[in-house]
């Protein structure tokens, strides 16, 4: 099993933040280096009166191309992908993204969970997850899921985070393969290929 | 689980049964819809939920009511409503008739938020809202006109930042939880049911909504709406989508020019 999953590439990798998280993409994101293999998603609960200035905001924090997702945007890997303000972000079978706006999950829209499930369904064993800081139960279950698919997922060192409830959730519940810090978070993903 | 193949089945059944034609919609919004509603409704397998929806039209309907997404609100992103308000409205003010379509209405939210613009600019007399989407039960709700009092503190701040000055609650009538919207506003709406898979066009609109309807449908379905969309607008008539959608990249995009940041395009070809 352990064997299998250094084999298998990775292409597609999510990350799912809350409250406290954002400080960790501003340390995390200006580490990654150019012309990474995969796609990365980002999805962060957010009040949905705020305008879309937290891609701009995250873009400029990176070489890697960062923008918020519109429907139907295609999946292309190099690219960080912002989930929109109050819509639940999927990924279809043609690597393509969907956007919805039904009922909240955990309380948020988006969801990490939605986003979560969703990828695994699609990039299975080649899925990688990122569970950062939050006060909300939001992402456990979808590690879960990843992880009974075959994919990798990692944990928030929860000592090195703002709101250490949700990457300690996610541990707690047994859906974690490696717990982090922000240093080790971005050797491990600059290594991903 | 429940694996594609299922899903295509009961796809099936829905089209060869009823004539509701799913197989276009997003197929991982839809996916989740079903799953979702699997456990919600706590079939012990998918062939539990597939007999329940081939044999019993009163599950149908709530099968299809919960498939598909009636989330909405009234004033939602005020920036929009404050576009229509100052960009649009005052170019229909010259018109001596306005026809407004909210395709895919929902539960009419959208449609109560539009007839409280167009009074305010002193349009709502000359102006007919038709309202559609393809679940029956949901234009009962517009028909009522009722929506719950809990969400009328939000809808109050959404439409002060639409640009509106009035107290929002002039417009309706609080009782036992309840809002219930002023007639005179719900006279001019004309609900009907529509589906976008399958009905044509009825008629010839200066103004098309369809806001957070097509994220459900594929790229394909998508191009086959704004097709509609197109042939039921008159000229210099506007379509306006949601804040995440688009007429980039569809077969109609030559047809339409964007008119701001909002997500409100004029017709000009």
């Amino acid at each position: 099993m352990e064997e299998d999953r250094l084999e298998t590439s990775c292409q597609l990798l999510v990350i799912g933040g809350s409250a406290g998280s954002l400080d960790v993409l501003f340390k995390l994101l200006p580490r990654l280096k150019a012309g990474l293999t995969f796609p990365i998603v980002v999805i962060l609960h957010r009040r949905n009166s705020v305008e879309s200035f937290l891609a701009e905001l995250l873009a400029s924090k990176t070489v890697l191309p960062t923008r918020e997702v519109d429907d139907k945007d295609p999946v292309v890997p190099g690219n960080i992908y912002l989930a929109p303000a109050d819509y639940h972000l999927l990924i279809e079978k043609n690597r393509t993204f969907s956007l919805d706006y039904s009922e909240k999950v955990n309380f948020s829209r988006p969801s990490i969970d939605v986003t979560f499930e969703s990828a695994s369904e699609i990039y299975g064993k080649a899925l990688v997850a990122l569970i950062l800081s939050g006060a909300n139960e939001d992402g456990t279950q979808g590690m879960l899921c990843i992880q009974k698919r075959g994919g990798r997922t990692i944990a928030q060192k929860p000592e090195s985070a703002q709101m250490p409830f949700m990457p300690q959730n996610a541990i707690s519940r047994g859906a974690v393969n490696y717990i982090l810090d922000i240093e080790q978070m971005s050797t491990f993903i600059n290594e991903l290929t | 689980m429940i694996d594609e193949e299922e899903i295509d089945l009961l796809l099936n059944d829905l089209f060869d049964l009823y004539g509701y034609d799913f197989t276009s919609y997003s197929r991982a919004s839809l996916k989740r819809r079903i799953v979702r509603l699997c456990s919600l409704d706590k079939f012990p397998s998918f062939a539990e939920l597939r007999y329940h929806v081939k044999t019993d039209p009163t599950y149908l309907k709530r099968f299809v009511e919960e498939i598909t997404v009636n989330v909405t609100e009234m004033f939602r992103d005020p920036s929009f409503y404050k576009s229509l308000r100052d960009d649009i409205l005052p170019i229909f003010g010259t018109k001596p008739f306005i026809r407004i379509w909210h395709a895919g209405c929902s539960t009419g939210e959208e449609v109560f938020s539009m007839a409280i613009l167009l009074k305010e600019a002193n349009l709502l007399k000359k102006s007919l809202l038709y309202a559609t989407d393809l679940n029956p039960s949901v234009l009962d709700n517009v028909r009522r006109g009722i929506f719950p009092l809990t969400q009328m503190k939000q809808y109050s701040e959404s439409y002060i930042s639409s640009g509106g000055i009035n107290d929002f609650s002039t417009y309706y009538t609080a009782n036992y939880g309840q809002a219930k919207f002023d007639r005179e506003l719900s006279e001019k709406i004309i609900i009907s049911t529509h589906n976008l898979v399958s009905d044509s066009s009825f008629n010839e609109f200066d103004l098309i909504v369809c806001r957070n309807v097509l994220i459900y449908f594929d790229k394909d379905l998508q191009d086959r709406v704004l097709k509609l969309f197109d042939a039921s607008l008159g000229t210099l008539g506007y379509l306006a989508l949601g804040t995440k959608e688009t007429l980039k990249f569809s077969a109609v995009q030559n047809k339409f020019k964007q008119l701001n940041k909002e997500k409100i395009w004029k017709k000009i070809a």
